[in-house]
């Protein structure tokens, strides 16, 4: 063959690695292909404005004890409603609690509910829609009834429901937003799976003599991924809302605890005259959101096999 | 029950129905035929004749047949079992499709080892590899990265690192490039030769056929009209009528595009 052979690439640098032409490892294979993908995003600006976005939140959230400048829970009632100041980047609100300092702290909050109701509402779509997907038959009917039945109701009335069955706090408010967020990853995961079942490398994995359960694991799981994480990175924002809308209704956090939804929810009273309190929490709420949703717009680009 | 012939395949009056009451279409038709141990059959037809579904019914893809299908003298059940699977593999026409677009080569032919319950992993794919004419340097690289030709022996890898006595081969080379073509074929004839396999081949190309296979049957609205051997397909010795015009027409487009291969410079 004309193929020109070049020897395993020298130890070198990190750089000269990545863009080996010939990997001569598994992991440097994957490697390059993360590279290629980050290489693309890098041209894409609004994604990269959302993900700037969300590595601000993620290190405010880690680093929350270092960049707050006050305590979250100590009230100055002689300092209450101070419009933004120096001494109070965003003022205070109507107990005098710093608001920078819970603006920091609630970015661990939300964070802490979307990553969990992804990390939960995933797997469970993902794992539902193509075992429905790829077995067929009686197994696809029941899943999808059940699915549907979820779909049926809308996703903030759903949590509500569960909210108020089980009471309020953010840990059942993360299980109430996943049971509301894993059936249309599950309708995804199964239309992915119904478009590649038929395909012939599953025909192939199956005259290999693989099981079912292997070939959903290792054969259209692995297709249906790139779609089920842009649409989890989109509906992070529904998520942060649904949660933020929770705690608005009092049925999430609860205070004091300086849940962005939550603390918007008392600004309200004091929106005439002191906008700050209602008006941080809700810019940092909308900054959030809009900057999952640009992510998730861009990683479509990258990791969608049908947009590229 | 066994029997005493040697043949390692053999199919007793195989239907193939689609579709049921007034829209049935019989695509397969009580064929009957029989591949000795270490032979290699054709089948030929026209698009549409059913030979691409015979081989579906054969391997397991369709469940769906009437009939028997025997393998090495037993009859097999229609559900096929791991154990059937180990014997025989199959390469499927389009090697665009049928290797997974996320997976490196090397978990490609990692998988059926593992499922089969192989040991020396890194050898039997180093091993393979070099058998089919790829280097290691192919290891982990991803399909699109890959020609036509590099991912057809990538998949008749995949099939023989199993190490099957029999390998069922759906127009291996239809969808490929002329020049790649003959790589492949002369491949497969020498991998046969090494490792004493069985074939089943379909095409339409009887270039393809004769190059390969000793013995052919030839295909027409689902049943096998005549069986030739592949001399007989050289000088034309046809009986049917059928087979004569199907024969002449082929030799014909053949011909024209000979002369078109001469004509590029390969």
């Amino acid at each position: 063959m004309s193929i020109h052979l070049t020897a395993a690439p020298r130890a070198g640098s990190l750089k000269t690695w990545l863009a080996a032409p010939v990997p001569a490892s598994r992991l440097q294979a994957r490697a390059q292909q993360i590279w290629r993908a980050i290489w693309r995003l890098r041209s894409n600006t609004s994604a990269l404005f959302g993900f700037a976005i969300i590595l601000l939140l993620l290190l405010m959230a880690i680093f929350a004890p270092l960049i707050a400048t006050h305590d979250i829970y100590a009230q100055d009632l002689s300092a209450r409603l101070q419009p933004p100041s120096r001494a109070h980047f965003f003022g205070t609100d109507e107990l005098g609690r710093d608001i920078f300092s819970r603006i920091v702290f609630g970015a661990r909050i939300t964070l802490y509910i979307a990553i969990l109701t992804a990390a939960i509402a995933a797997p469970v779509g993902l794992i539902v829609g193509t075992t429905a997907g790829y077995l067929g038959g009686w197994v696809d009917i029941v899943l999808m009834r059940i699915v549907d039945v979820f779909l049926a109701f809308p996703s903030l009335v759903l949590a509500l429901a569960f909210v108020a069955a089980l009471g309020p706090g953010i840990e059942n408010s993360v299980i109430a937003i996943s049971l509301a967020s894993w059936p249309p990853i599950a309708r995804l995961a199964r239309a992915e799976t119904l478009t590649i079942r038929k395909s012939d490398y599953v025909a192939a994995a199956r005259l290999q003599g693989a099981s079912s359960w292997q070939i959903i694991r290792s054969d259209i799981v692995p297709m249906c991924i790139p779609s089920v994480v842009v649409r989890i990175t989109l509906n992070m924002a529904a998520i942060i809302l649904t949660a933020a809308g929770l705690g608005f209704l009092g049925l999430g956090a609860q205070p004091p605890s300086p849940e962005w939804g939550a603390m918007l929810s008392t600004g309200r009273e004091f929106m005439l005259t002191s906008w700050w309190i209602a008006a941080i929490p809700g810019c940092s709420i909308l900054l959030a959101s809009l900057a999952f949703n640009l992510f998730g717009d861009g990683l479509r680009d990258i990791l969608d096999p049908r947009h590229g | 029950m066994k029997d005493s012939t040697d043949n390692l395949i053999e199919t007793r009056a195989l239907s193939v129905t689609f579709g049921e009451g007034a829209s049935a279409n019989r695509v397969v038709n009580e064929v009957s035929f029989h591949i000795v141990r270490g032979e290699a059959y054709g089948l030929i037809g026209e698009s549409g004749c059913g030979k691409s579904t015979i081989l579906q019914a054969l391997v397991g893809l369709n469940t769906a047949y009437d009939g028997a299908i025997l393998y090495d003298g037993q009859e097999v059940p229609h559900r096929r079992e791991k154990s059937f699977f180990r014997k025989v593999q199959m390469v499927f026409q389009d090697p665009y499709a049928s290797l997974h677009p996320r997976k490196i080569v090397h978990q490609v032919l990692l998988e059926p080892l593992r499922i089969h319950g192989f040991d020396q992993h890194e050898e039997r794919i180093s091993a393979v590899l070099d058998a089919v004419g790829l280097g290691r340097d192919f290891r982990y690289r991803y399909p699109h990265e890959l020609s036509g030709g590099q991912r057809q022996r990538v998949a008749i890898a995949r099939a023989l690192i199993i190490e099957p006595e029999t390998l069922l081969l759906d127009e291996p080379t239809s969808a490929l490039d002329v020049s790649v073509q003959a790589e492949i074929l002369n491949l497969l004839k020498k991998l046969r030769r090494e490792r004493k396999l069985t074939y089943l081949m379909v095409t339409h190309d009887l270039a393809v056929v004769t190059h390969i296979c000793g013995r052919v049957g030839m295909m027409n609205q689902g049943e096998i009209i005549e069986e030739l051997s592949a001399d007989e397909i050289r000088d034309l010795r046809a009986v049917k009528d059928y087979t004569r015009v199907f024969l002449a027409a082929s030799i014909g487009s053949r011909a024209s595009r000979s002369i078109s291969q001469e004509v590029l410079p390969l």
